[in-house]
């Protein structure tokens, strides 16, 4: 009974998303793209540290250098939009093999140590590196070609625009939520519980914990890759620990526990963030306070408290 | 030789001041397992306290040297009792977020109050100027001062943890919290006091920094990645390691400023992912491995 | 002894200047259930974590079935058939009776790597749980969260997950610990018939003498690190020292349990 009100739920949902633009002020458009794309970022970071337990405060390496990779590319060689965005998940993979392997045998305090300071020598080098990425001044210039696939689309259009990232952060939510849900999924889980009782059981949770790395960074490359065209630019922000920052605060708004936890979550942010920078600079502490105050009294997070509620009544 | 000997000089110089910083970070993550991520955070605030003692409010370097510390080590106190205590039962990630939260909170609560500009503050009247040292090198009086206070500091940190009952207390319940509990150690209290203590430290090395440095908003965000190098190269939980590990960062800087200025600013995290592939547990570290 | 299951040689285990465990020597043959006895402190978990692989082993060495096995990594000992219970509790809090079990012997299928299947939804791995739970006699909590099922019951639940992985060696440390008199029967009836059936080989560390005397053929006795002997019940029973060094005080808790049963 009840996963047929959550499959309800979440059909109304979508529907609702995909005629945003014909009900919603323009404005909305550009929020509900951030929201997506921010919500997939977060979800990627969530099957690192909801489900596996590992806190990483560095992810915005793999999604920074998303946009850097999708930015390059349609500045340099103008290829199809989904051809880009392949690449920007095949960079954020493989950035976060490398980083995963020096970090993942540690246990959780070195591994946040080592997340952020990794993820700040990445941004020190797309700072640095002036002939490659442009240093702060970032990647800019470059427009939307075709979407790929034959698919005729003006990318130009923020609507059309936003219906895509739409369908691909659908898609991409789907994939991993079956990732999730597979022996995969539960024996990541199991780790987050208790590491040693998985390594018992004949496992070798080293390995299991860079695969979820690795996947997390292709996701999170992914919606770096959809970000580079939305905002008109690739910059080293992007890669900064404050950015890290938001994933993780998204994920613990919304709930760790749940696999739409992180969605639920951006939206939160996006809507508080819109909100409080029209009437103050002090966003950030704004953002300490909440993580804070959540941390300390909500653990579960907005949807986590309700589900957990709701799902325990008779 | 003079040029190699006044990098030379640099490498200590840093080192020392990281190692005061680090050593702070350290002792916490011995106390409570956990890292405190506002520790450059409260580094920046004593650097900015002595700022405001000295140039807004006229006083002497020795008493920012005094007030700054031990005003950052109460505000610690608070954060201790008011926030932390919350959460040291749980599991270690809600510290470390928790810790992440608060860097978020100083980190702009500066910004606010001392604006997004960059402040300066003088050494004092005594320790200005430079010295005449290897044949025709000059080497800046209060970088001999910072080689001073440092060496001081490491003897003084020597001392109280090896000859000290404070000393012995915060060893024993770094090893076994319910064991220190079962002989009576009032736990909460070392607790907060180490706390305070490495908060103490931390502002000590910003006042001392503060008149070396340019006062920024994102100097305490550089000053923890390098703690966190140094923790790595050294060893996390090991006062011989902080002290390895700090020098072995300052020798980075201080000759890799000298002879590699273009990825200066890169060869720290070379050097950390190097001890990370061959010697996980840092230089001098125990127990790093899950 | 032919072909012992487990054979250690000088097992010595040193922290810094303390000498945890020292020169064991013991073969132990398959099938049988060996118990280790010894007051706190005497190196039991230490012997077992160095078996186990959770610890390296300074001198000496172990062979599971001819190999040596010393110094390896915990889930390699492990996949070669080693499994091993520990004296804090050690499951899945968060997941379900069964999904404990699930993930052992989804381990031991291979089926962890898998990425694309619906866990819950493998057939053939949920009733294999089904039966071990029953087995253990925990069947009826098969969809309760682990984490708030009774003490009793969660020792037997890490028994069941210790055994999903078929397992030829089995370490049980402390399995009756802080049970009342009635688990601690249900727990010794159900390990004898576990030994009894033949699949396993138990190694035991136990307080509990009257658990130790029903269920052991054999029992080594550590003191300080060292074996003090090695022997079937009666030998260990008859033994001088071990009658002064240990067993003597425990004569008071034997008649205590019989007048509380």
């Amino acid at each position: 009974m009840k996963s047929a009100i959550i499959v309800g739920a979440l059909l109304l949902t979508v529907v609702l998303l995909i005629a945003l633009p014909w009900y919603a002020p323009y404005f909305y458009i550009f929020i509900g793209t951030e929201i997506l794309i921010m919500g997939l970022f977060a979800a990627s970071f969530n099957l690192v540290f909801g489900y596996t337990g590992m806190l990483s405060f560095g992810h915005a390496a793999f999604f920074g250098i998303g946009t850097y990779a999708t930015a390059m590319l349609l500045l340099h060689l103008q290829w199809p939009l989904l051809a880009c965005l392949a690449v920007s998940m095949g960079v954020g993979a493989l950035l976060a093999l490398v980083i995963g392997f020096m970090s993942v045998r540690l246990n959780e305090v070195y591994f946040a140590m080592l997340t952020l300071a990794f993820g700040m020598m990445v941004f020190s080098i797309a700072h640095m590196w002036r002939s490659v990425t442009n240093g702060s001044d970032g990647i800019a210039g470059f427009t939307l070609g075709e979407f790929g696939l034959g698919i005729d689309l003006t990318l130009g259009n923020p609507a059309v625009y936003y219906h895509v990232v739409l369908g691909i952060v659908i898609v991409a939510a789907l994939v991993l939520y079956l990732i999730c849900r597979s022996s995969f999924g539960m024996t990541l889980q199991a780790i987050r519980q208790n590491a040693e009782r998985v390594s018992f059981c004949g496992l070798n949770i080293r390995n299991y914990r860079l695969a979820a790395f690795t996947i997390s960074g292709a996701f999170a490359g992914l919606a770096g890759g959809m970000m580079a065209p939305f905002l008109r630019v690739a910059s080293p922000e992007m890669m900064h620990w404050s950015t890290s920052a938001e994933p993780v605060l998204m994920s613990i708004l919304g709930g760790t526990g749940y696999f739409l936890g992180p969605f639920v979550g951006s939206a939160l942010f996006v809507l508080l963030e819109t909100w409080i920078t029209s009437i103050t600079q002090a966003w950030m502490l704004f953002l300490g306070i909440v993580l804070a105050l959540m941390v300390m009294f909500f653990r579960r997070g907005i949807l986590g408290t309700f589900l957990d509620w709701w799902l325990d009544k008779k | 030789m003079s040029g190699f000997g006044s990098a030379l000089l640099n490498s200590l110089d840093i080192g020392l001041l990281l190692f005061v910083i680090a050593v702070g970070l350290n002792i916490v993550f011995g106390v409570l397992n956990v890292i405190n991520f506002a520790h450059g955070a409260l580094y920046m605030l004593g650097a900015y306290l002595a700022f405001t003692l000295m140039n807004l409010l006229g006083l002497s370097f020795i008493v920012a040297l005094i007030v700054a510390p031990m005003a950052v080590a109460v505000i610690a106190v608070l954060i201790d009792r008011l926030v932390l205590r919350y959460i040291y039962e749980r599991d270690i990630a809600d510290s470390l977020l928790l810790t992440f939260a608060l860097l978020l909170i100083i980190n702009e609560s500066v910004r606010m109050i001392w604006g997004s500009g960059i402040h300066t503050v003088q050494p004092p009247e005594m320790l200005r100027g430079s010295v005449e040292l290897f044949g025709d090198a000059r080497y800046p009086v209060y970088s001999l001062f910072v080689i001073v206070v440092g060496l001081v500091l490491v003897a003084a940190l020597w001392f109280i943890f090896n000859r000290t009952r404070a000393g012995k207390i915060m060893r024993a319940a770094a090893l076994d919290r319910d064991m220190a509990e079962a002989l009576c150690i009032n736990t909460k209290l070392v607790v907060t006091g180490v706390f305070a203590f490495g908060a103490w430290l931390a502002a000590l090395g910003g006042v001392v920094a503060a008149p070396m440095r340019a006062l920024d908003p994102g100097m305490g965000d550089k000053i923890i990645i390098e703690s966190f190098i140094v923790v790595v190269i050294g060893g996390l939980g090991s006062f011989p390691g902080a002290l390895a590990g700090a020098m072995v960062l300052g020798l980075i800087h201080g000759l890799g400023g000298r002879y590699l200025p273009e990825i200066n600013l890169l060869l720290p995290f070379v050097g950390m992912a190097l001890v990370l592939l061959f010697k996980p547990n840092g230089l001098m570290g125990k127990g790093a491995n899950v | 002894m032919s072909d012992p299951i487990l054979k250690i040689h000088n097992l010595t285990k040193r922290f810094g200047g303390n000498t945890a465990v020292s020169g064991i020597n013991l073969e132990v043959a398959p099938r049988e259930t060996l118990a280790i006895i010894g007051p706190n402190g005497a190196g039991k978990t230490t012997f077992y974590n160095m078996v186990s692989g959770r610890m390296v082993p300074t001198e000496g060495s172990i062979e599971l079935n001819g190999q040596d096995i010393t110094g390896l990594k915990p889930h390699k000992i492990s996949r070669m058939g080693v499994s091993r219970s520990f004296q804090l509790n050690n499951i899945f809090p968060e997941m379900s009776v069964r999904q404990n079990v699930e993930v052992a012997l989804s381990a031991y299928h291979g089926y962890s790597r898998k990425l694309f299947n619906i866990a819950s939804g493998n057939k053939k791995v949920q009733d294999e749980a089904d039966e071990l739970l029953e087995r253990l006699s925990i069947g009826d909590l098969s969809d309760q969260r682990a984490g708030i099922i009774s003490y009793g019951d969660k020792r037997l639940l890490e028994i069941a997950v210790v055994l999903a992985t078929k397992p030829k060696l089995v370490l049980l440390d402390e399995p009756t610990a802080g049970m009342t008199p009635d688990e601690t029967r249900r727990v010794t009836r159900l390990i004898r018939s576990l030994a009894d059936s033949g699949d396993y080989t138990f190694l035991i560390t136990e307080h509990d003498m009257g658990v130790v005397f029903d269920l052991a053929d054999r029992i080594l006795v550590m003191h300080r690190g060292e074996s003090l002997v090695v022997g079937t019940v009666d030998e260990v029973k008859n033994h001088p020292e071990v009658k002064k060094a240990y067993l003597g005080e425990d004569d008071e808790d034997d008649n205590d349990r019989e007048a509380a049963v």
